[in-house]
């Protein structure tokens, strides 16, 4: 605990200890694969092994001979459920197979190894269809879809193509970034246990209420006969925002066998059942005077998604936020292929948005002979140039300025591909982050008791993001007590239900209805006179209408970034030597775990530009890069010294605690500073990422 | 299929783990980490890959850093196994390198943090006890402990990984331990 935590009215901004962190480290926290019940069986999934058909039969016979074995699940005989509004939870519903690794069947037993065998054991056969899972960009069943990320699909501003034809310079080109996996360390699973028509479920989850809700409409229960536990959560940077097939299909396994089931899925199943960031296909048309000043922006992205269901992975947002172009085209094209389900991974749209369109901005710096720094001041717009609404903060380009100033930019020799130390080129880049400011509506309970503690209630997901302990703060500072005098409860459902972890909204939604829970029992205590009763006195707080209200003011949380790599002419790999962020996100409201979520989203980012591949394979339909030998993320030895500052922003239109989301906006723009270093480097533009030591060395070779 | 363990083959081990024997008859197929995580109830040991390849699952066995994962149980007969769980001994105290996590806010989920607990416990042994890596220079003298700079905690604890993130807060907790 840290010295603030004696005193009232501090507490937030406070470097505060994570509230669970000792049973982290001692190794005490349960995950949901680690809820022992008595009697649990495991079971484990049979993913389809062709890219598009139907299971004609399944043989389970040789897999129900095994030892141990006390059930397979078939498309014929599993629990039937209610239409599922999330199309990828239909499991084991009926014989089609959508796409390579959808399940096909469950095996269940008493034990991991006799699972395992009894999915080896079980024979399917197919009805083999012939399937598309060849991603282009001008694939002929591509089409503009009206939403892209909850807004429109496409914006268009004056005429974008015309100001572009008749700019003073232009810069047209195409970046690409591939499928990338959020691969959370614990994969997905879940423990589920009925007790008569009572479910309860132990599960992974970034929103255990949606979990809740979607189990009850599944099995056609009361929301109240349903109980989703989720203290722990081992990450899910997207993945875990929507309930996942294990929890389904551990639900269905318990009521068939009559036992508590863990369904803990296998590293490689995750890429095909949990979604995946999709690969996008981004053109960028920028027109501008010789002053710099945009004349013509133009943005289109393209991007698969299944014939499950449309998710657009909407990368051409960002370009409505940014810079000022008078003429703006902002568009999204999605291909429907028979491949697995795209879904959210960190910054979903903004973080390969913002790969390109602050690489491009930097092809444009280069083409005018400007600093890019400078570029990017020249083109702040006076209000948000999608939507026209004022901002409610917005500090890029302060950050831009204190980044260069901490990192020593001004020394920089702009000139491409002269820094030389042995077989090393050194170079470094720049590019703005930004990432929308989220909230939804929340309740809350808040409590205090009559040896003058408080406890607040709220079903929040603590996926990593220290939610337990930011919420202690909130509490703390709305009630005017020492922070050592909250305590909170979170990850249960029959808690107050609240919105997920996601859209870097988490703390915004929580602590919002947690303020206000808190704000009144404040009151109510003011006005109390005497002894509080044996049980208390007990609040609760519902921001629906508030948390959701339409705002007159475009809230965004900006930043930027700073890299420095170095890139080795023999083997073409790349170093990052440093690694910068500068961040303007309202208030930070606990300064350590602000700043681990900062550079961890920055490390992600780094991987993005450097390491982490993964690829449609169009003969198969899923991933061939499904374990972590072959999708590269980070390891400690690729991470050098990440350094992140947020400056002060003062910004009454976004919540009560005055804070913007942190989750995300760190990876955002990472990958595109580190491009940019690349460039500075070698002279050469690389648009394809990850940035690996082939398409280094190929690049290398080629200009010399 | 002749060549995978006949199901049902169990054979009886003892192994001491974090102080304690334990008998038990167990699966062929069964490897440490499902032992300890199945049988022993000791879940603070992670399953993240089962594969070898993401550290969460390391333990010490008989004073070196191992995947447990890949370990098959029967073949640890007589061994002495340190978990997460016995790392601070039989004290209320945690152990050093479990308070400078918790200091340096060097995890955020969690999920990894048991397993980079134990392998640095490991590598500080191996460190000590004179082992190169392959960041140490060739000019160091073979046999004295190898001094541990940022570089060489990277290179050393490189088979744990960590998706949150948090590496360069393992390399500060870490050091404050040295």
């Amino acid at each position: 605990m840290t010295g603030t935590t004696g005193t009232t009215g501090a507490a937030l901004g406070a470097p505060a200890e994570r509230r669970e962190g000792r049973q982290k480290v001692t190794g005490a926290a349960r995950y949901a694969a680690e809820y022992t019940l008595p009697g649990r069986a495991h079971a484990w999934p049979v993913p389809a092994a062709v890219a598009r058909g139907r299971v004609t039969a399944v043989d389970t016979a040789a897999a129900l001979a095994l030892p141990g074995v006390l059930a397979v699940l078939t498309p014929e005989d599993a629990p039937r459920l209610a239409d599922p509004e999330d199309a990828t939870l239909a499991v084991l519903q009926g014989p089609g197979v959508p796409h390579r690794g959808w399940c096909v069947a469950l095996a269940v037993a008493e034990t991991p190894e006799a699972a395992r065998a009894a999915a080896r054991a079980v024979r399917v056969t197919y009805d083999t269809a012939p399937h598309d899972a060849a991603f282009t960009e001008h694939h002929r069943d591509g089409y503009a879809p009206q939403e892209a990320g909850g807004q429109p699909g496409r914006v268009e501003h004056g005429d974008p193509r015309a100001a572009f034809a008749g700019a003073d310079v232009r810069v047209d080109v195409t970046y690409r970034v591939p499928p990338l996996h959020n691969h959370p360390m614990e994969p997905h699973a879940s423990t589920a246990h009925w007790d008569g028509d009572r479910l309860t479920v132990y599960t992974s989850s970034q929103g255990g209420t949606t979990v809740r809700s979607t189990l009850a409409q599944l099995f056609r229960l009361p929301e109240e006969h349903v109980t989703v536990v989720a203290e722990h959560v081992g990450g899910g940077f997207g993945s875990k925002g929507t309930p996942r097939p294990d929890v389904v299909l551990a639900a269905m396994a318990a009521r068939h066998t009559g036992r508590p089931v863990t369904l803990a899925y296998a590293r490689r199943h995750l890429p095909t059942v949990v979604g995946h960031r999709a690969p996008t296909v981004q053109r960028l048309r920028l027109g501008a005077g010789h002053d710099g000043r945009l004349t013509a922006l133009l943005h289109e992205t393209t991007s698969p998604t299944s014939r499950v269901k449309e998710f657009v992975e909407y990368a051409a947002v960002v370009s409505r936020v940014m810079y000022a172009a008078p003429n703006l085209l902002s568009a999204h094209r999605v291909v429907p292929l028979d491949v697995p389900t795209p879904s959210w991974m960190r910054a979903p749209g903004e973080a390969p948005g913002m790969y390109a369109l602050e690489s491009a901005l930097d092809e444009l710096a280069d083409v005018l002979g400007l600093d890019p720094v400078e570029l990017r001041a020249r083109n702040e717009p006076a209000e948000e140039p999608g939507s026209g609404k004022p901002f409610s903060s917005r500090h890029v380009v302060d950050c831009l300025r204190e980044g260069a100033r901490r990192f020593g930019w001004e020394d920089r020799d702009p000139r491409p591909g002269v820094r030389r130390e042995g077989s090393w080129l050194l170079g470094t880049g720049v590019a703005a982050a930004t990432y929308p400011v989220q909230a939804a509506p929340s309740t809350a309970g808040a409590q205090a008791l009559p040896d003058g503690t408080f406890v607040v209630r709220i079903n929040a997901a603590d996926i990593g993001t220290g939610a337990r302990t930011v919420l202690a703060q909130v509490a703390a500072d709305a009630l005017g007590v020492p922070l050592d005098r909250v305590r909170t409860e979170v990850g249960r459902s029959d808690l107050p239900p609240a919105p997920l972890a996601g859209g870097s909204s988490g703390t915004a939604s929580w602590g919002w209805a947690v303020h206000e829970a808190c704000a009144e029992l404040a009151s109510r205590l003011a006005a109390h006179t005497g002894p509080l009763p044996a049980e208390g006195i007990e609040t609760r707080a519902d921001t629906t209408g508030k948390a959701d209200a339409d705002s007159p003011w475009a809230r965004h949380a900006f930043g930027a970034h700073f890299a420095e790599v170095a890139v080795d002419t023999v083997t073409g790999e790349i170093r990052a030597r440093r690694l910068l962020g500068v961040y303007a996100a309202g208030r930070i409201l606990n300064a350590r775990t602000a700043r681990s979520q900062f550079t961890g989203a920055m490390i992600m980012g780094l991987g993005m530009a450097l390491t982490e591949g993964s690829t449609l394979d169009p003969a198969f339909g899923d991933f061939p890069e499904a374990d972590l030998a072959s999708y590269h993320v980070p390891v400690h030895a690729d991470v050098p010294d990440v350094e992140a500052h947020w400056i002060d922003e003062d910004d009454p239109h976004l919540n009560p605690m005055g804070s913007k989301g942190i989750g995300e906006i760190g990876i955002v723009g990472t990958a595109a500073a580190v491009g940019n270093a690349v460039h500075h480097a070698t002279g050469i533009r690389f648009r394809e990422l990850p940035l690996t030591p082939d398409r280094i060395l190929a690049g290398l070779l080629s200009e010399s | 299929m002749t060549s995978e363990p006949r199901p049902g083959h169990h054979s009886e081990i003892t192994l001491r783990v974090n102080g304690k024997p334990h008998t038990l008859r167990v699966d062929h197929r069964r490897v440490l980490l499902d032992l300890l995580r199945e049988d022993l109830d000791l879940t603070g040991s992670k399953k993240g890959c089962d594969h070898g390849q993401c550290g969460a699952c390391t333990v010490l066995v008989d004073g070196r850093r191992l995947n447990s994962c890949l370990l098959l149980a029967v073949t640890l007969d007589g061994s002495e196994i340190t978990t997460v769980e016995g790392l601070g001994g039989d004290g209320e105290e945690p152990h050093p390198l479990q308070r400078a996590f918790l200091d340096r806010d060097a995890f955020q989920c969690g999920y990894c943090t048991p397993g980079q607990l134990c392998s640095a416990v490991g590598m500080l042994a191996e460190a000590a006890a004179g082992h190169p890596s392959h960041v140490t220079g060739p000019e160091t003298p073979a046999g004295p402990p190898v001094p541990l700079d940022r570089t060489e905690i990277r290179e050393r604890m490189s088979g744990n990984l960590c998706r949150c993130g948090a590496y360069p807060r393992i390399v500060d907790a870490i050091e404050d331990v040295i």
